[in-house]
């Protein structure tokens, strides 16, 4: 079993089934980074049933917040959330689509409103899920694709 | 029936919406014409904030208002403004709406419309931001169109800039609503964008003369002179995209032309009963009093 190639952990949360390689901007995301006192495994390219290749991410003594799973939704919309106590999983959840998220994906329209460093302004998106995920601002229009490159 | 409070952009209307406003300009068309008086907008003003300079559309605004018995305030200069040095936009509008009872938005953002609307508690009309919206020219539009042709299945050549003009790509998004089928007559760089070649709609590319002898209505638009890599290049492609009167002698289409016109449509044509772009400007009067009665009453 693939699984066995990362080590188990006694608390925290491993968050499985994300697309493959997607783990490094789904570290970023939850703020692991170097120099980050966090004890993190993961393993890319993990052979998947449902999804060919995926990547995992293992995650000790830390437990994921509402903003961070948004974000993570929007670059892992398949992906599963196993809250671990004591090497046990005490929770599993997919993450779910928001209809719409503030503040935390920019605009590439440089002309948007949402742009002027002068506008007390959040950017806004409507997230749509067909073919993948697209966010369309709410402001100016432009849709958003490659969403990895335009999270805050 | 629909009653909305601010309009920001066409997409936000549906075909009741549109049909809902267009009727009500139907009311106002006598009153535009200074034929009958009303005073239904008595004691309220309308704010014109223009940080980009239209002055069409700024007075056509300022004639609604005033037919309905209104009154109007304005910028004034922006170089002599206080908003020119620095201020944001949104301490400007929440100042304004100290003064006023609706704003008219101009704006080089894209989005800004939609921001002002969240930032007031009066009523919001976008007047065009960016290269955004511009949704009160395409009512005004499609008023013209009903007025001059017909709504339902229309046959409309969108002759010209197909690529920048937002005009042209609002007008596409409205008549989709209205199963029109559009003559796409464009020069190659100036072709429309994919992704509203992407919209559920007829679309077919046509070159000027054909289109002419089969659509009832013609769209033309500027063809801009900075688009193009030398001043040769433009004369020959935008020379030949110019509507001329001996075009025009055995079809009954309508020409439209947002305005202001440079060369695209000849001055003989002007006498035509085919020519309506002078009427086209008049009708954004009563179409701009349907809204203004909308957001107001
Ligand atoms: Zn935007």
């Amino acid at each position: 079993m693939n699984l066995l190639t990362i080590s188990k952990i006694k608390d925290g949360t491993v968050i499985d089934h994300i697309p493959s390689g997607k783990a490094l901007e789904v570290l970023r995301i939850i703020g692991v980074r170097s120099g980050s006192k966090e004890k993190v495994s993961m393993a890319m390219n993990v052979e998947s049933s449902k999804m060919g290749r995926k990547d995992i991410v293992k995650v000790e003594g830390k437990y994921i917040g509402e903003e961070e799973l948004n974000r993570i939704s929007l670059i892992a919309p398949e992906a599963t959330i196993n809250i671990i106590e004591n090497y046990e999983i005490v929770r599993k959840f997919k993450v779910s689509l928001p209809e719409r998220v503030e503040g935390i994906l920019k605009c590439p329209n440089r002309n948007c409103i949402s742009n002027d460093p002068r506008e007390p302004v959040l950017a806004r998106f409507r997230i749509e899920n067909s073919d993948g995920v697209v966010a369309r601002c709410e402001y100016c229009g432009k849709k958003v694709y490659e969403i990895e490159k335009y999270l805050v | 029936m629909s009653k909305f409070r601010n309009l920001i952009s066409i997409d936000d209307l549906s075909r009741k919406d549109i049909e809902h406003i267009l009727s009500r300009a139907d009311e106002f068309l006598d009153v535009a014409r200074g034929e009958r008086k009303l005073r239904i907008l008595e004691g309220r003003i309308l704010a014109n904030l223009f940080f980009e300079p239209s002055t069409r559309t700024r007075m056509s605004f300022e004639s609604a208002m005033k037919r309905l018995g209104g009154d109007v305030i304005n910028l004034g200069s922006l170089e002599a403004s206080s908003f020119a040095k620095g201020e944001s936009l949104a301490d400007a509008l929440r100042v304004v709406e100290q003064y006023a009872d609706c704003i008219v938005l101009r704006h080089y953002r894209e989005g800004s419309a939609r921001f002002a609307s969240e930032i007031c508690s009066i009523p919001v009309i976008n007047a065009g931001d960016g290269a955004g919206q511009h949704p009160t020219q395409t009512l005004l539009d499609l008023y013209t169109i009903k007025k001059e042709a017909r709504l339902d299945n229309l046959k409309i050549a969108l002759v010209g800039d197909l690529k920048y003009s937002r005009t042209v790509h609002s007008l596409i998004k409205a008549l989709a609503l209205f199963n029109a089928r559009i003559y796409l007559v464009s020069p190659d760089s100036l072709k429309l964008p994919e992704e509203i070649l992407e919209m559920d709609i007829d679309f077919v590319e046509s070159d000027l003369k054909t289109a002419i002898e089969e659509v009832d209505v013609v769209y033309v638009t500027r063809i801009q002179k900075e688009r193009f890599p030398d001043e040769e290049e433009y004369r020959k492609v935008a020379g030949s995209y110019r509507i001329t009167a001996e075009m025009l002698e055995s079809s009954d289409a309508i020409i439209m032309h947002p305005l202001p016109r440079v060369d695209e449509i000849a001055y003989d044509v002007d006498g035509l009963k085919n020519a309506v772009y002078f009427r086209q400007a008049f009708y954004g009067v009563p179409v701009r009093m349907a809204i203004l009665a909308e957001v107001l009453l």
